[in-house]
């Protein structure tokens, strides 16, 4: 499907192989970022459909349209899938795609660590929804708080899938973390100092490094509650003198982070698509760049403004809740420096830059209502109500999901050489942007009058009645706007556009190369004189210094001295050994033997797949 | 300007693991995964720590620790650290059998402090009363150790791997990074042991 | 590639209107219901309304310059036609740190008294304070009065004007306390005992709910907190502490004898003939309006469903089906609302 819309006749490609094996071993990155994007995108629509059912559920109260447990079930599913399922690999899309083009590479540090990634994240995603098939959905909530989830509580199989799934995934994210860092640090075209690095790779960045650093603490989480469950360990257990808060603080200090892994690339996309649109630079690209830092450095201190009713006493309530301001200054300061960098240019309104309209919008009110939940006593009421409800679908739907949409309707034509339609792009805005603030607003209103989350029903008594009927017609327009979109996407397969190397008339380097890149994106490594290096290549730095010489055009001899990595079906069978060896926690002990071996053995193919004596070094 | 830029590109590239740094891939990457799992390690510790001397009955550190067995352990692991450096100095020097040796004298001893743990962890769990769901301490030293444990197992493979590619003429000077990232993660599970026989067998 | 202008202004004072209607309570934005957060009836809900209301004045003016801002600078600075590339400015260091600065210092205006708040909600509890023990249980609410000797279930009585320390713990697992008219939330964790004091301001009828996800009826682990005006209380007080009342009609007769011959001996206490302690206290059931983590009024007609199949009306609950039919469940119903 999209891997014929990416190799369309008449526009110059190397001669890419075709069929489901070409995909299957592939280890490029640009085919990666591409299963990754459609892989999240399937994973976005059912977490959609399982928002929508709970929304009909609650559309009126006292309904019986599904039972209590498939409620608590969908509301599982729902976080974890739009989280893990969606978000992270939609934004691991672009990182794929787009970090070796921008930074004027052929390809990511470690390719075959890179497909890794991508078939664990798949092994992980499919085993966690194959809990539905079995009849035991996770139904403890995304963040699975203990004691609920020890055996003693949640007896049966729901939530060791869930456990088990998050391992699974919590590893492909960390072996795409290590891969993006080396790539990031380690493979910059000459001349691409740190700081000429588009912000789009310093959000990246700072989003890897958040993941290598924060994934391990729920790791140990999740394996403390794996060992409680499964070999009477006594980590939450409270009769033994266990702390049942041990658990909250390490899913927290992993949770915070999180929460940042999931807007930084947002924000990174919208500060790519701005300045194009606007034709001016990122305002301040330093100071977004240092505040992604501090973001990424302080989130690891913000953890219990999510246990403010957990009894930690003042000091600690205090020390937090101050902490929570002062990590909202460089969040709340990156939006002027956008609107700025919209001030003076000359805006062209396309879809992309619709939806990164939408996204500073959207993202300000739920960091405005972000800002009243780092106030303990006021959180108080607001916790655990449609409140806090609200606040994190405006910053991670207003936010990240529009963010996202921007990057896809910007990016779209890199990766497939053809157009999205723009009438259509701009009905999907509209009706996304409408439809989002009429589910989502709501809800703060629901919560202020008493609505608690996690509820499957409620008394038609309390006054929540009507809200929530709007509440549900509004995400109903939302599913509206996501069929268009799918619609756009079918209608310009063969009939979109051409697009050309540079449509938008853009800053960056990739695109500077043709639409979609060759297999090894640059015939000639780039050199870089500054931050927007194809701006100054063809217009100049806007201050009287002329434009930069453009490269010269490759001769086909260089063409053809470029060594890409071969494909390799190591990594699918790496990922299928894995999720083979864990899963056998819910089935036998020889299954994690024999699992163990098959995951020794395709280590050990994989890392000698290529390995030649090194010639001898001088 | 171009072309000059693209030689130096071209001849920087020649190795595909050298980076525009100058640092190679594999062991920035090495130095990113021992820093996340500096944060595993230290997630479990944390959680050691904030159980300690929490335990409702069963037995205490006081009751079952052999801390000449576990000094003798942590001294072995030292060692093997020392080794290491030594197979990699041989590695550098081109002299095979050498470094095969001290591989060999690394993983030989990586694989007697596992030895020594099994010992330990049998010993607690048959003769002690101390297991797993014993209490908290079970639980937490158990998990703690054992994880370490595992990463000493996995090292030891590896470095076994190695040493075997190196019998069969597969390994030579050339390789050195892939021989000197095993070796940084050696040292760091010997670090990491250090940090762990303090909090746990040391402080009171 | 430009948008027509007309057309985005059109959509934004749509969007415009949607914010506009929040602020202005037209219909449908009613504040003084059940469970609201924004009429407090405490001391302690007064405090942290305060604070609420001064952080979202200073929001909403944040919000109007923002995105005011956003708009503004969509419809100046749009494309036209043969415009020349833009001015290509990198940033503005002075106004930068101004606008940090400020934002900064917009912060501090809630830390300040938000820090004070959180040491004055949180002091130690004084001797005269009323001590109610809350036990958080999957799903519903057991109330203690250690100096009073009352132990009921899922309403708790408090006296107007008296202040209260909630001591809450449990035996499974996490619950939150949370009656939002008296202001905020506090969990039940199994390991300790938390602690929630307050000052009600107001006599009335108040609805509290679990505010920590905690199983599959969650959502039905309700309570009831009723203030009762000056010398009120003490009535209450009086009547809970005295025997059950033995019941006058026959048919609630029946459902006593039935009541003692049956298991629901083992789970719940009714004083001088039951002690069992998995279940709420049923002693003076009949002077409650609601049961099953009042989630249900208390009638003659629900009390018998609920016999005859707990686990309907409540998805998960522990109370098993005992097997109760007709004139059974009719009989038991008739016996508990005597209980008065």
């Amino acid at each position: 499907m999209a891997t014929h819309a990416a190799f369309m006749p008449g526009v110059k490609t190397e001669a890419a192989p075709y069929g489901v094996w070409s995909w299957i071993t592939t280890v490029d990155h640009k085919r990666i970022g591409i299963l990754y994007g459609v892989t999240a995108f399937i994973f976005f629509l059912m977490g959609g459909i399982e928002a929508l059912i709970m929304r009909t559920q609650l559309a009126r109260p006292d309904n019986n349209l599904v039972s209590a447990q498939t409620f608590n079930e969908l509301f599982t599913m729902h976080g974890t899938t739009m989280i893990f399922l969606a978000i992270m690999p939609l934004s691991s899309a672009f990182f794929n795609f787009m970090i070796p083009l921008q930074i004027g590479a052929r390809d990511v540090a470690f390719p075959r660590l890179n497909a890794l990634s991508y078939w664990i994240f798949l092994c992980g995603g499919l085993f966690i929804n194959s809990s539905f098939l079995f009849a035991a959905a996770p139904d403890g909530g995304w963040f699975g708080y203990a004691t609920l989830t020890t055996r003693q509580f949640s007896p049966g199989h729901s939530i060791d899938f869930w456990m088990l799934g998050l391992q699974i995934l919590g590893i492909a994210s960390m072996l795409a973390g290590f891969n993006f860092i080396v790539t990031i640090v380690n493979m910059r075209a000459p001349g691409m100092t740190l700081m000429r690095m588009p912000v789009f790779i310093w959000m990246s960045l700072v989003v890897q490094f958040l993941i290598v650093l924060a994934f391990p603490a729920i790791t140990v989480a999740l394996i403390l509650l794996m060992f409680d469950r499964f070999f009477g360990t006594l980590f939450f257990a409270p009769a033994a003198g266990a702390d049942p808060l041990l658990w909250q603080h390490l899913f927290w200090i992993f949770g915070h982070p999180e929460v940042y892994i999931l807007i930084l690339p947002a924000m990174g996309i919208v500060s790519e698509v701005l300045p194009t649109f606007a034709r001016k630079p990122l305002f301040g690209a330093p100071v977004v760049i240092y505040s992604g830092i501090m973001i990424g450095f302080f989130g690891f201190g913000v953890w219990s403004h999510h246990m403010f009713s957990v009894g930690m006493g003042p000091v600690a309530d205090a020390a937090f809740s101050i902490a929570t301001m002062l990590i909202a200054v460089p969040t709340g300061v990156k939006i002027l420096n956008w609107i700025s960098t919209l001030w003076g240019g000359s805006i062209r309104f396309t879809s992309a830059l619709l939806f990164s309209l939408g996204f500073i919008a959207m993202f300000t009110m739920g960091g405005l209502s972000g800002v009243m939940h780092a106030s303990p006593p006021v959180d108080l009421q607001q916790t655990d109500t449609y409140f806090v409800v609200a606040h994190f679908h405006y910053v991670l739907f207003g936010g990240s999901i529009f963010g996202l949409f921007s990057g896809i309707y910007y990016w779209w034509p890199k990766i497939t050489g053809r157009l999205l339609d723009e009438r259509l792009g701009k009905l999907h805005f509209w009706l996304m942007l409408i439809g989002f603030n009429l589910t989502f607003f709501p809800q703060h209103y629901l919560g202020l009058i008493g609505m608690p989350r996690r509820i499957y029903t409620y008394a038609g008594d309390l006054g929540w009645n009507f809200w929530n009927m709007v509440s549900t017609v509004g995400a109903f327009i939302i599913a509206l706007s996501i069929l268009v979109f799918m619609v756009n996407v079918l209608k310009t397969r063969r009939s979109g556009q051409v697009a050309g190397p540079d449509p938008w008339d853009a800053r960056t380097l990739e695109w500077a190369i043709p639409s979609p890149p060759p297999i090894y994106n640059f015939a000639a490594l780039p050199t870089v004189h500054g931050r927007d290096e194809l701006w100054l290549q063809k217009h100049g730095d806007g201050h009287g210094g002329a434009p930069t010489p453009r490269p010269a055009t490759p001769t086909a001899q260089e063409i053809a001295a470029i060594h890409m990595p071969p494909p390799s079906y190591w990594p699918i069978l790496l990922a299928l050994a894995l999720t083979f060896m864990l899963s056998g926690l819910l089935i036998s002990t020889y299954q994690i033997i024999a699992g163990g071996l098959l995951v020794l053995f395709c280590m050990f193919k994989f890392a000698l797949e290529y390995h030649r004596p090194a010639p001898e070094a001088h | 300007m171009d072309s000059h830029a693209g030689a130096g590109a071209h001849a920087v590239h020649h190795d595909p693991n050298i980076g525009t740094t100058g640092l190679d891939n594999r062991k920035v990457g090495m130095w990113i995964f021992l820093g996340s799992d500096c944060m595993f390690f230290g997630s479990l510790m944390g959680t050691y720590l904030s159980y300690k001397g929490k335990s409702v009955g069963g037995p205490t550190p006081r009751d079952v620790f052999n801390i000449p067995l576990t000094s003798e352990s942590a001294a072995v692991l030292l060692l093997s650290s020392l080794t290491m450096v030594l197979a990699l100095a041989a590695l550098e020097k081109n002299d095979h059998k050498w470094t095969g040796r001290w591989l060999f004298a690394t993983a030989l001893l990586g694989a007697h402090f596992v030895g020594n743990q099994v010992y330990e962890f049998y010993t607690f769990a048959v003769h002690d009363g101390l297991r797993l769901s014993t209490n908290l301490f079970g639980s937490t030293f158990f998990t703690l150790t054992g994880f370490h444990g595992a990463h000493v197992t996995g090292g030891v493979i590896w470095l076994m791997g190695l040493w075997w590619q190196l019998k069969r003429g597969r390994l030579n000077r050339g390789d050195y990074t892939k021989v000197e990232i095993a070796g940084l993660y050696w040292h760091f599970v010997d670090i990491v042991w250090i940090a762990i026989f303090t909090i746990i067998y040391l402080i009171p | 590639m430009t948008k027509p202008p007309r057309r985005l202004a059109i959509s934004l004072l749509l969007l415009g209107v949607i914010a506009l209607s929040a602020g202005c309570g037209a219909v449908g934005w009613e504040w003084d219901t059940k469970m609201s957060t924004v009429m407090p009836k405490s001391d302690f809900g007064r405090m942290t309304h305060d604070i609420f209301m001064l952080i979202s004045w200073w929001t909403l003016g944040i919000f109007i310059l923002v995105e005011g801002g956003l708009l503004y600078a969509c419809w100046r600075f749009r494309d036209r036609p043969g415009a020349p590339i833009p001015k290509q400015i990198h940033g503005h260091t002075v106004l930068e740190v101004s606008w940090t600065i400020a934002f900064a210092a917009i912060l501090v205006i809630f830390a300040v008294p938000t820090v004070r708040v959180i040491f004055k909600t949180q002091e130690a509890p004084a001797a005269t304070d009323l001590k109610v023990d809350v036990v958080g249980h999957q799903w519903w609410w057991e109330f203690r009065y250690p100096g009073q000797n009352v132990v009921t279930a899922n309403e708790a009585h408090l006296p107007v004007g008296q202040t209260v320390a909630f001591n809450l713990h449990g035996p499974d697992v996490i619950h939150s306390f949370w009656v939002p008219q008296l202001g905020g939330k506090r969990d039940v964790v199994p390991s300790r005992v938390n602690r929630i004091t307050l000052t009600p301001e107001v006599p009335g009828e108040y609805i509290g709910q679990c505010a920590e996800y905690c199983g599959t009826s969650h959502a039905n682990m309700r309570f009831r907190v009723i203030v009762h005006p000056k010398g009120e209380w003490e009535k209450w007080v009086a009547a809970q502490q005295g025997p059950p009342l033995e019941p006058k009609d026959e048919l609630a007769l029946k459902g006593k004898e039935l009541f003692s011959q049956s298991a629901c001996m083992g789970c719940h206490t009714i004083s001088g003939m039951s002690a069992g302690i998995l279940g709420p206290n049923l002693t003076h059931f009949g002077s409650r309006k609601t049961f099953g983590g009042a989630s249900m009024m208390s009638t003659p007609e629900n009390l018998a469903k609920w016999v005859e199949n707990p686990d309907h009306m409540k998805p998960g609950v522990l109370m098993p089906n005992l097997g109760m039919r007709d004139d059974q469940s009719k009989a038991l119903a008739a016996y508990l609302l005597s209980l008065k």
